[in-house]
């Protein structure tokens, strides 16, 4: 039987890293089918990481993404780490949290007010959005510049840091350098919780998505390097049971890989997941800020993913700033490394989720087998739920807003094309 | 432009926006020597895929991760696995006020130099790929106390053989120093000649 057929494309998505595009195929006005089509072309960092020396990973890893390398290189030398049964503790343990904080500050930063925050609004892109919300831009550059800061401090530059290394740095700062970065974080601080009341003020369509969340939790801490894989339907596992519980698998539309749970279930990772199973852990300026903007402790909309990313951003603040003021510089800025014949696994936070590094390396050190699992590839599927249940409430706008709402869906997610490729233009088809 | 020439697209691609550019400059490693993903070129590209990929058939690659000089003329183009921001507002600057942009070709040393920064390889014996890697950093890396990995590429007539024998008279093996010139810029014609050199006279490979 054929109805009335209909197709909604859109050929490259735009304020996303990378390049993707979205087929929405409708029959009958029911929606069909949601294809989130990834099409970066591949570089196959999987594959070119056999045969490299074990310190080559969070080098070549950080490569995968501009964004956000740090996350690359901190999944990279804490699951090489773990191969080695090295652990890196006290100050050395705190800066890598510092630079990590540094990458949620900037990319946060960026998305919230310059690729998200035009959809709300109703502009066409950040530098139209300037125009008539000239504070905020600033307000959102500024806190930017803050986060790059201790990244091109800790990190010798912000894109593709070059001081972090399996065991720790391979140089570290003084207290008189940190406190310099640590003048501008509390001007960024200050800001992030302006942000927050900013983006508590938009219009959020309405869109629950009941699906699984998953990120780590830490015992005591908002989680960044280290915690147990903890999901919102009792999942509780280490990094090393983690292909026992998700799969990855290739789709053809898309040359980013689909991960699932091993149930066959979707699931999400990013601010909402880390949001609803540590909302606890948040420090209390970031909790007040969440209070006022009215943030429930789990919050299922996508699109108000955009008041937790503003809370997150207090936090990284106030994290960062905390570690500044208690950092004694530690002797050496190594603990000692000595290869074995092991396999090592690490999940880290990276701004948009749960990113998976695993390598399996000979005594020599030679890297013989690597396994990245990024968290957009994790979303993919997600995200297109979300777009399969967005579209009949959506499907009477004219269209050039119908687009705009599926791209807004999209970016709710902060999707790295770039990173999962191994994403986006929309095409709506039935027309 | 950025990115290098990876699928039969690009390569349609990279010619439609020749053709519709008046001064095309090419920014980055990627798009200047293939990038850290033109190691596929010593590597057979189809394990690659089944590496990676459970469908293959789904994939569509080139075998050879290529920059877009190899493809069009190019006017001017920018080294760096990432670029420099210094060096970009140059380049920017140099062709809106009609100029040609100074971005020197020398090597990373000469940087390290400016910046006062003690030779790690004279010094501590640490292996440095700065004497044949191109300036625009800032001779980042020795400045915190690590070797140079050339992510600018080579420096102009770069001595790369040379160097690499010095390498190794500092202890390192030839597997690190042929990984070495294996990296963000595998392909540039002079590491990818001296890399493929080391290998073939591998005394392990059958070599001399």
């Amino acid at each position: 039987m054929s109805g009335k057929r209909r197709t909604i494309k859109v050929d490259y998505l735009t304020r996303v890293e990378g390049e993707g595009g979205l087929t929405v195929r409708l029959r009958d006005g029911h929606v069909e089918s949601v294809q989130l089509a990834i099409f970066e072309p591949l570089r196959f960092f999987a594959a070119l990481l056999r045969g490299r020396a074990y310190g080559d990973a969070s080098d070549i890893t950080a490569r995968i993404c501009g964004i956000c390398p740090v996350a690359h290189q901190m999944s990279a030398v804490h699951a090489v780490e773990d191969a080695f049964g090295v652990v890196v503790d006290g100050p050395l343990r705190a800066l890598r949290r510092l630079l990590y904080c540094g990458e949620w500050i900037e990319s946060h930063a960026l998305h919230i007010h310059l690729l998200h925050a035009p959809d709300f609004l109703g502009f066409p892109d950040g530098v139209t959005m300037a125009r008539a919300q000239d504070d905020a831009v600033r307000r959102g550059l500024e806190i930017q510049k803050a986060g790059n800061a201790p990244l091109r401090l800790l990190g010798g530059r912000e894109i593709h840091p070059i001081n972090v290394r399996v065991g720790g740095f391979y140089k570290l700062p003084d207290r008189r350098e940190l406190a310099r970065v640590g003048d501008d974080l509390r001007r960024a601080r200050d800001g992030a919780v302006a942000t927050v009341r900013w983006v508590a003020g938009f219009d959020f369509p309405e869109l629950e998505h009941d699906c699984e969340f998953v990120a780590l939790r830490h015992a005591d801490e908002y989680p960044f390097n280290e915690g147990r894989i903890v999901s919102s339907r009792g999942l509780d596992v280490s990094a090393r049971e983690y292909d026992a519980h998700f799969v990855e698998e290739h789709v053809a539309h898309s040359t980013a890989l689909h991960a699932r749970r091993a149930d066959g279930g979707t699931y999400l990772v990013g601010p909402l997941a880390r949001w609803a199973l540590n909302a606890d852990r948040i420090s209390p300026l970031a909790r007040a800020a969440a209070r006022d903007a009215g943030l429930p402790d789990v919050c299922r909309n996508p699109f108000r993913s955009v008041i937790v990313r503003a809370v997150e951003l207090v936090f990284a603040c106030d994290e960062a700033l905390a570690i500044i003021d208690a950092y004694e510089p530690p002797p050496r800025p190594t603990v000692p490394v000595t290869p074995r014949r092991a396999t090592g696994y690490a999940a880290t936070e990276a701004p948009r989720g749960l990113l998976y590094h695993r390598y399996a390396i000979d005594a020599d050190g030679t890297i013989r087998d690597a396994c990245i699992v990024p968290p957009t590839s994790q979303n993919q599927r997600t995200i297109e739920e979300d777009l399969e249940r967005l579209l009949p409430t959506a499907l009477a706008l004219p269209r050039p807003e119908l687009v705009g709402r599926c791209e807004h869906a999209i970016r709710n997610h902060d999707p790295c094309i770039s990173c999962a490729t191994h994403f986006l233009t929309l095409r709506v088809e039935g027309e | 432009m950025e990115g290098s020439i990876t699928t039969p697209h690009d390569v349609e691609r990279i010619h439609e926006i020749r053709r519709q550019s008046r001064t095309p400059v090419t920014i980055g490693a990627c798009a200047t020597s293939g990038g850290i993903q033109a190691l596929r070129n010593f590597a057979d590209v189809k394990e690659f895929v089944s590496i990676v990929y459970a469908s293959p058939e789904y994939v569509s690659t080139l075998d050879r991760s290529t920059p877009i000089a190899a493809h069009v003329f190019v006017d001017y183009e920018l080294r760096g696995c990432p670029i420099d921001e210094r060096q970009l507002l140059e380049v920017l600057t140099g062709f809106l006020a009609g100029r040609r942009p100074s971005t020197p070709a020398h090597a990373v040393c000469l940087e390290c130099k400016l910046r006062g920064t003690v030779c790690i390889m004279v010094a501590h014996g640490t292996p440095c790929l700065g004497p044949i890697t191109h300036a625009g950093c800032g001779a980042l890396c020795p400045a915190y106390d690590r070797g140079c990995d050339a992510c600018f590429g080579p420096k102009e007539t770069p001595n790369v053989g040379a160097l690499a024998s010095r390498i190794t008279g500092h202890g390192a093996r030839r597997d690190d120093v042929l990984r070495a010139l294996r990296g963000f810029n595998a392909g540039a014609e002079s590491f990818r000649a001296a890399s493929e050199t080391l290998e073939r006279d591998d005394p392990e490979r059958g070599g001399r």
